[in-house]
């Protein structure tokens, strides 16, 4: 136990240097501060007057996931639950449907009913982007979410193909599917 | 598939370790039981074999022995080994002794990843929008002997999609693998020869015969044994991913032949039923119309308010109404099949405490000889070992309605029973004090005094007597609807029967049943002694796996 009886213990005493004549008068700190204050003001100004003014986001940023489409307009998300799965807070929720028959992406036949974030479970953590097959889900740009009730902070698939867009696709693996069954209909078989 | 039926055993070598098992075995399922697997697509022990996939490819071998001698050769003082210089399929072999196998030799690997890479040469590897996901045996073994990417120039054979076979199943011909499980079982088990396969080479293509349809009550145990998503529910069709599922084992209700179940449900709403193996009573199979019956959970007539005289009020009011009009005398009570053997167990005793007369009515049908009995309840049996009836099941009940007529009977007990079925109308109702315990709304809730909700056989758990007098126990899949107990509980309030103890009083009290415990049965059930009913009068001929005892 450390006690003042007890000398044994390994306390190394420091000496108190006296301060010099220039610390004494406090004048060497007082004129570095100013110059602190002075580097300051003829600074260009930092602060962003938010909202009125918005910080650029850079492209890989991790904000509100959002649902895609393709160039050609096709919903990408085929509702495979795979993020719906890997959800670590559990805040999506996905009601998978088909797609109808005489629909133009009628041979990706498996599409969502509906989706929803729950906007106030998620973590932005993007492992339902990293999980996606198809590319269809994003964490965008948007980093403000916010709303006047509970309800309000739960996106469902409207909003988030509102809020997601169109991205480009480097796969085009549905049209091609497409075409290939259109060819052989009319070829060799 | 054992050909000896003697359960003799035999040294089987796998990669060097020897194994006990049955002589004449099939190796596949051999090999299954001492924990090694074989992966394979066609093979089903249920099925005859057909041997076309190939997957199961291994090396076999036995000890040499001299030509001239009969010795058996020795190399470095072990048998020495001659291997047959090419793989053979495990699936259609059966196990003899002294058989060597490797499992794990470069050949047999080097057969395994030829066999995966062809089968996904023209597959269309579109595993997120495929109803098989997550029980695949091609995703399962694409990802153990799989290269990870494909070798093939050339464009994947287009076949037809989302093509209807029948009223209940949807084929998707790129996915099939060819393994003719599904023709097998048209043809061998369900006897409605109806799939075969058309055209050659890649081209070969499975599809129901011209002007046919894979309609059968059977249709969608093919759907199970598909080894791909070729052949899918198309009631189950893009509901729910099955890794989001919990699976309950449950029991068949629709007939008295008790095919065993998996209930598959997530968040308290029920996706599928599928048929649960038990080589006892159904095997691998259940009819297409039981994995119906779950519809009946979220049906818009459920019954979920306790009622007295069509005021609602809460199930206590309702129960101690319903025991003041017992103590009246002049009971009559109609039980039924549809009940658990508990249920019916505390009916006997409320029926013994108010010496009352008691029904249970018959529900008949055709059998189909296999796995649908006349009986279409699941638990008659039940009655009789109980004790809550000792002759067949009423036919009618016109015995009743005339005991009610004659002013014999003041209060009638009604479970799990539309009494308008049988004859038994409202007017005729509205002469005594009813009582009835029901899931659903119906002609008699309507007439009742007093109606007690109660549960459906997925939101409660119990056992069942099936015609085989075989005890086989369900259990709670989904949550009831709010405020609703098992009918356990509120037939306990009535009998006066603690009923946390049920099985203790009802195995010391039933001698067929004694030393039992229906909470904790083995999963295949236990076969209950039927001697006490050798002589009584049965509806149900051959099924499946039962066959009526022959009577002079």
């Amino acid at each position: 136990m450390l006690s003042a009886d007890n000398p044994t213990m390994a306390i190394k005493i420091v000496e108190r240097r006296p301060l010099s004549l220039a610390e004494r008068t406090y004048l060497p700190q007082i004129l570095a501060g100013l110059k602190v204050t002075w580097d300051n003001m003829v600074r260009p100004p930092v602060t962003l007057q938010y909202p009125d003014e918005r910080p650029t986001i850079p492209q890989n940023y991790r904000g509100v996931p959002t649902l895609v489409r393709d160039p050609n307009g096709r919903e990408k998300c085929v509702s495979c639950q795979l993020c719906e799965f890997v959800c670590p807070p559990k805040a999506i929720r996905i009601t998978p449907g088909s797609i109808t028959e005489n629909a133009e992406n009628a041979h990706v036949e498996k599409a969502p009913q509906e989706f929803e974030i729950n906007m106030l479970r998620c973590i932005y953590c993007g492992l339902c982007q990293e999980v996606c097959p198809e590319e269809a889900i994003w964490l965008q740009t948007q980093y403000s979410m916010t709303g006047t009730s509970r309800d309000q902070m739960v996106n469902n698939k409207a909003r988030l193909y509102e809020l997601g867009g169109t991205l480009p696709d480097s796969h085009h693996k549905w049209d091609k599917k497409k075409a290939e069954a259109e060819k052989q209909a009319d070829g060799h078989h | 598939m054992v050909t000896d039926n003697k359960p003799s055993l035999v040294t089987l070598t796998v990669d060097g370790v020897e194994h006990q098992v049955p002589a004449g075995a099939n190796l596949v399922d051999a090999l299954g039981k001492i924990g090694k697997e074989v992966p394979h697509y066609c093979y089903h022990p249920k099925l005859p074999v057909a041997g076309n996939c190939r997957m199961c490819l291994v090396e076999l071998g036995s000890p040499l022995r001299d030509r001239a001698t009969n010795e058996v050769i020795l190399e470095n003082g072990k048998p020495k080994i001659g291997w047959q210089p090419k793989p053979a399929i495990a699936c259609a072999t059966n196990v003899t002794p002294g058989l060597h196998v490797r499992l794990n030799s470069p050949t047999v690997k080097a057969c395994r990843e030829g066999v995966t890479e062809m089968l996904l040469l023209n597959h269309p590897l579109d595993c997120p929008i495929c109803d098989q996901a997550g029980e695949c045996k091609l995703q399962e073994f694409s990802a153990e002997y799989g290269r990870g990417y494909s070798r093939y120039v050339d464009e994947k054979n287009a076949k037809p999609k989302h093509t209807r076979l029948g009223p209940r199943v949807t084929l998707d011909d790129e996915r099939c693998i060819l393994c003719s499980r599904c023709v097998r079982f048209s043809s061998e088990i369900a006897k409605d020869p109806v799939l075969g396969f058309v055209n050659r080479g890649s081209f070969n293509t499975l599809t129901c015969f011209p002007g046919r349809e894979l309609a059968n009550n059977y249709s969608l145990n093919t759907v199970d044994i598909c080894p791909v998503g070729a052949l899918t529910s198309t009631d189950f069709r893009f509901k729910m991913r099955v890794w989001f599922l919990k699976q309950t084992p449950s029991i068949d209700t629709e007939s008295s032949a008790g095919a065993n179940t998996t209930v598959w449900s997530r968040e308290g709403k029920i996706y599928r039923i599928t048929p649960r193996q038990n080589d006892a009573v159904n095997d691998t199979w259940m009819a297409d119309s039981g994995r119906e019956l779950y519809k009946i959970v979220e049906a818009p007539n459920r019954v979920t308010t306790a009622t007295v005289k069509q005021s609602q009020v809460t199930l206590d009011v309702a129960l101690e109404a319903a025991k003041q009009a017992l103590q009246g005398g002049k009971v009559a009570i109609v039980g039924s099949g549809h009940q658990s053997v508990e249920e019916q167990w505390l009916l006997a005793r409320i029926a013994q405490a108010t010496a009352a007369t008691t029904y249970v009515p018959a529900h008949l049908g055709k059998a189909d000889g296999l796995l649908i009995s006349e009986d279409r309840t699941p638990n008659f049996r039940g009655a009789l070992v109980t004790q809550l009836t000792t002759r067949p099941a009423d036919a009618n009940l016109n015995a009743l309605k005339a005991d009610i007529d004659a002013g014999k009977v003041q209060t009638l007990l009604i479970c799990r029973e539309d009494l308008a079925d049988f004859g038994l109308t409202p007017s005729t109702l509205a002469k005594v004090r009813t009582i009835v315990l029901a899931t659903h709304h119906n002609t008699t809730t309507a007439a009742a005094e007093i109606v007690i909700p109660a549960l459906t056989v997925f939101e409660r758990s119990g056992t069942f007597i099936n015609c085989q007098f075989r005890l086989q126990s369900f259990a709670q899949a989904v949550p009831g609807p709010t405020g609703v107990v098992p009918d356990t509980l509120s037939l306990g309030r009535l009998a006066n029967v603690e009923v946390a103890n049920l099985w203790q009083a009802i195995a010391t009290s039933t001698p067929t049943m004694a030393g039992l415990n229906g909470r904790l049965l083995p999963a295949e059930g236990v076969q209950l002694d039927s001697t006490p009913w050798a002589s009584f009068s049965f509806p149900e001929s051959k099924l499946l796996k039962f066959a009526p005892v022959a009577r002079n």
